[in-house]
């Protein structure tokens, strides 16, 4: 499968790349995210619309931060978008595509999109959010996609319970965990494939999902059409796209992107003095709890007089019990108003009217979970860059 | 009667044209346009590097104060957990592109 000849092809690629760029203009204009060699092109792909470009091939793209200020719910054209691997299924027939229920059940199953469309659909409104999301702001920096905070997105979720679905097949005693593998896979057969493991009881809990609709619409292919694993407050990393095989096993499953790969420190916050390494790790799970001011951007200049701040909080799925708002670098807070409850797995939209005289600002804010959980003052730091979830301050000038 | 076939004849169209909406069965993305930096082995790092990923992966890897170990770093990671088919005498002429050049 990897050849001299792919070699060759990639060489050429290249060289056909580095022609292109001066005949064709595929980047409609560049940002610049606010860290070190953080610019970016704005790049457009069929079904969305204009996406910071991480990466090409596999395709990775990046959310601009606006589009959180326009709702709670993201946009699918708007949805980041992150693979591993280069060989994506372009060419997938959704009439001819099959799940594959395997492994310690009593009656494996093969699934056509029509069968799981038959059964009975659930609804949620769950956040996914990239394990890597905000890796840029890391401070020593690490190696990895560097991404700025538009590495995650909300979406009403529709589909079937992986619970009904494993219920079918009828699941043997002994199973340990439900392992998950998409179609998109290596381009060398040396490469690990994509595959990602939940516990049993965590697969079986009616909440994770295989959902073939997103806000109302099909799935956009490089969102996982035409199914998708959806495991709500868990990182986007289990969220398998392009889902085409769920196998129970009677272990723990030891690939590497379970076993390696995204895995986080094994110390009480999760994190370990910047630049050393962990001692001992354990899978990334959920999600830290967040909050951003989407109103306002950092360095803005606002008129002097009332305005109204607004953004939204998340957390890994107990819900956000307040958010508060400081506009004097954190010495004094005021609680927030919370907006609409879309459920305990999304982003809630908050709002504060404050009155700004003439001078600089520095805007905060600090979102607090219905478990206790709050955001820290100082970043906590890991060698992957996961679990960014520093209390985040946005620097405005009013005059 | 006639009407009626139309109908059916309209209505067969828009069954294939939603059909072919349903299904973007032939995903196609953008030309690829990110490029490696003009650097010393630079035909090397290419034939090594782009059949798995775009030059991208690396142009937006942060500056590191130690740019030698962090490449040297990287491609071991390249060929010991991705199983990058890279030659041995390839190796050190990789790094030294990345480590002057990123």
């Amino acid at each position: 499968m990897f050849d001299r000849r792919d070699l060759l092809k990639g060489a050429g690629l290249a060289a056909m790349a580095a022609t292109l760029n001066s005949t064709k203009a595929l980047a409609l204009d560049t940002v610049t995210l606010p860290f070190a060699n953080g610019e970016r092109p704005l790049v457009k792909y069929p079904q969305k619309r204009p996406m910071i470009g991480l990466t090409s091939r596999p395709p990775q793209l990046e959310t601009p931060f606006a589009v959180f200020n326009d709702g709670p719910i993201t946009p699918n054209n708007a949805f980041f978008v992150r693979y591993h691997l280069s060989d994506l299924p372009y060419n997938l027939d959704p009439d001819k595509f099959t799940l594959e229920v395997k492994g310690k059940v009593d009656k494996p199953l093969k699934l056509s999109l029509k069968d799981i469309r038959k059964m009975k659909a659930t609804e949620i409104v769950a956040v996914n959010q990239c394990s890597g999301n905000s890796r840029g702001f890391l401070d020593p920096r690490v190696a990895g996609g560097q991404l700025a905070n538009g590495a995650m997105g909300n979406a009403r979720w529709r589909g079937v319970p992986l619970k009904a679905v494993l219920a079918m097949a009828g699941v043997q005693s002994g199973a340990k965990q439900v392992t998950f593998n998409g179609m998109d896979g290596p381009v060398s057969d040396k490469t690990p494939d994509f595959v990602k493991a939940l516990d049993i009881d965590h697969a079986s809990d009616g909440e994770v999902m295989l959902a073939y609709g997103m806000n109302g619409e099909d799935l956009p292919f490089l969102n996982g059409f035409p199914l998708r694993l959806i495991v709500p407050g868990y990182f986007g990393t289990y969220w398998v796209k392009h889902l085409n095989e769920i196998t129970v096993v009677d272990n723990v499953y030891d690939g590497f992107w379970m076993k390696s790969a995204y895995r986080i420190p094994d110390t009480p916050n999760n994190a370990v003095e910047p630049g050393t390494a962990p001692k001992a790790t354990i899978p990334i799970n959920r999600f830290t709890i967040r909050s951003f001011i989407t109103s306002v951007p950092d360095g803005a200049k606002l008129k002097a007089g009332g305005t109204t701040l607004r953004g939204i909080a998340f957390d890994g799925g107990k819900g956000i019990k307040e958010v508060a708002v400081s506009t004097d670098g954190g010495k004094t807070w005021t609680n927030a108003r919370l907006g609409k409850d879309l459920g305990k797995y999304s982003f809630r939209e908050w709002t504060l009217p404050v009155k700004l005289a003439a001078g600089s600002y520095e805007l905060k804010v600090r979102a607090t979970g219905n478990g206790g959980e709050t955001q820290p003052d100082t970043p906590r730091w890991n060698p992957a860059g996961y679990l960014r979830n520093v209390v985040e301050t946005v620097r405005v000038t009013v005059a | 009667m006639q009407r009626t076939a139309l109908l059916a004849i309209s209505l067969a169209l828009s069954a294939a044209i939603s059909a072919v909406v349903a299904a973007p069965v032939n995903y196609k993305i953008p030309d690829e346009v990110a490029a490696f930096k003009p650097g010393p082995n630079l035909e090397v790092v290419q034939g090594n590097c782009s059949a798995c990923h775009s030059a991208d992966y690396i142009n937006t890897q942060p500056p590191m104060k130690d740019k030698k170990g962090f490449w040297q770093a990287e491609v071991t990671k390249m060929i010991k957990v991705y199983g990058a088919p890279i030659d041995d005498a390839d190796v050190g002429k990789i790094v030294d592109y990345l480590a002057a050049t990123y």
